[in-house]
């Protein structure tokens, strides 16, 4: 199940019918909590798809409360104790969200999937090679177990597992089994 | 009695020292009068910093505008009388603001007291500021960089000085020091400044050393925050790349010190002043340079 999040449309709801930028902190923890608010309840395999189109500005503090805290609190690096189960893709990101985003990626050791409206989806933000390949691969293949993705990256077989159980507890891609899934909203 | 308080002819961050250092013995309820009758020119650093003196004063100052008549309008239309009338117990004539076809002012002296004035100032900035960064030769990638900029300076207001306080934003050309325009953000309040921003941090050590200088250089330098959580204090470390990347200069002022973050161009500041004349919240100032080829 994939949910739709138009961010432009929950800041102005939130918080003032004629804001078109993120910026503030206050602003951000706002929209954070509506954006917590309607995943409250979503079945914990459910792709969620952040939608930027509709913002004009994101400054660093709103990409710290929205982004940050939001992936934190999904990441299971960072909960040891049975984190909660989220994945999500970032759409309409441009040059300006990406400054404040890469920012606050790069200050709290994280990453994200980036879906462009054109062009390949990848990941922003603290990844290492591995787990750049292990992506990639498990990307073009959608679906995939440990030994395709190890082979489509060609990469050695327990690099790749290891690789792949960290891009898991990031959130970065879901798994099912002993198959690893893309997070991909397509179009 | 009233003391008379001579601001200099020519008012920038550097030049209001000199009226810092007047009104630094005096005590909060002193009356003074600030005779600004024989300025000639004045950076948005001077206007905001003259309403945070205002702020800092337990008995109401009185204030003597600029003379003549080309400064006097040009205050006007920066927003700084509109302000000031508040503020001050106004002496002599107070200029009305005319529209003006262009301007050079990019923001007007605007209060920032909460969120959703953060939000006003950089939805107008937005508007004029990619034609006027085009016009310094700046690269049109720096706009956006320059409303988050903006943002985060004005956001440090609400977060740490306990108080409200003024930005503006403009053009200038800045002959003395770099012979090239400039576009310069002023961010000034008199609250609490960073060092007793820092010291009410919870379970927050405090060594020897502690004072206004190393508390700039905690917040400015280290990003370091009151709060616990990681994500806070990097707006200032966001402005601090910000300005690096286009070659500018960030100043912050706060209590008795003053810390800069110099590009190669400005050769006669330092990195560190202290012992300056007391004065109380933050003063911020960011200049970004016209551009070279690039």
């Amino acid at each position: 199940m994939i949910r739709h999040i138009d961010l432009g449309s929950v800041l102005r709801g939130t918080v003032s019918e004629t804001y078109t930028n993120l910026v503030t902190r206050p602003t951000g923890h706002a929209v954070r909590g509506a954006i917590e608010h309607l995943l409250a309840g979503l079945d914990p395999s459910t792709l969620t798809v952040i939608d930027f189109s509709h913002v004009g500005l994101l400054d660093y503090s709103c990409a710290d409360e929205i982004i940050a805290k939001l992936l934190q609190r999904y990441d299971g690096r960072q909960r040891a104790d049975m984190p909660e189960t989220g994945y999500f893709v970032f759409r309409g990101l441009n040059d300006a969200h990406l400054e404040a985003i890469e920012w606050v990626l790069q200050h709290h050791g994280l990453a994200l999937v980036a879906e462009p409206l054109e062009g390949e989806p990848h990941l922003l933000g603290v990844v290492d090679d591995d787990e750049r390949m292990a992506w990639a691969a498990t990307w073009r293949l959608g679906v995939a177990a440990l030994p395709a993705v190890a082979d489509a990256a060609g990469m050695e077989t327990s690099r790749a597992e290891h690789a792949l159980d960290s891009l898991w507890r990031r959130r970065l891609l879901m798994r099912d089994d002993d198959r690893f899934v893309a997070v991909r909203a397509g179009a | 009695m009233t003391t008379v308080i001579n601001v200099p002819p020519s008012l920038d961050d550097a030049s209001f020292e000199k009226v810092l250092e007047q009104l630094a013995p005096l005590p909060p309820d002193q009356k003074v009068l600030i005779d600004a009758r024989h300025v000639r020119w004045s950076s948005p650093y001077g206007l905001t910093a003259l309403l945070a003196v205002a702020q800092s004063r337990a008995e109401k100052a009185a204030f003597s505008g600029p003379e003549t008549d080309e400064t006097a309008s040009y205050w006007a239309r920066a927003g700084f009388y509109k302000h000031a009338e508040e503020l001050f117990e106004m002496h002599g004539h107070v200029p009305r603001a005319r529209a003006a076809a262009e301007s050079d002012v990019l923001l007007e002296v605007t209060p920032i007291a909460r969120s959703e004035d953060v939000h006003e100032v950089v939805g107008r900035v937005q508007s004029k500021a990619q034609a006027i960064l085009a016009n310094l030769n700046i690269d049109s990638k720096a706009t956006m960089g320059f409303a988050m900029t903006l943002s985060e300076a004005c956001q440090n207001i609400i977060e740490h000085a306990g108080t409200g306080g003024w930005v503006g934003v403009q053009t200038y050309r800045w002959k003395q020091r770099l012979g090239r325009r400039v576009v310069v953000i002023a961010v000034c309040d008199a609250g609490q400044g960073f060092r007793r921003s820092l010291e009410s941090a919870q379970g927050r050590r405090l060594n020897d050393r502690w004072d206004d200088a190393m508390a700039l250089e905690e917040a400015v330098v280290r990003g370091v925050s009151r709060y616990r959580d990681p994500g806070r204090g990097q707006g200032l470390a966001g402005i601090r790349r910000y300005v690096g990347r286009w070659d500018g200069k960030l100043s912050v002022r706060s209590g008795t010190a003053r810390i800069s973050i110099l590009p190669s161009w400005d050769t006669e500041d330092v990195p560190l002043n202290e012992n300056l004349p007391d004065f109380p919240g933050a003063q911020m100032q960011i200049t970004i340079p016209e551009g070279l080829t690039r």
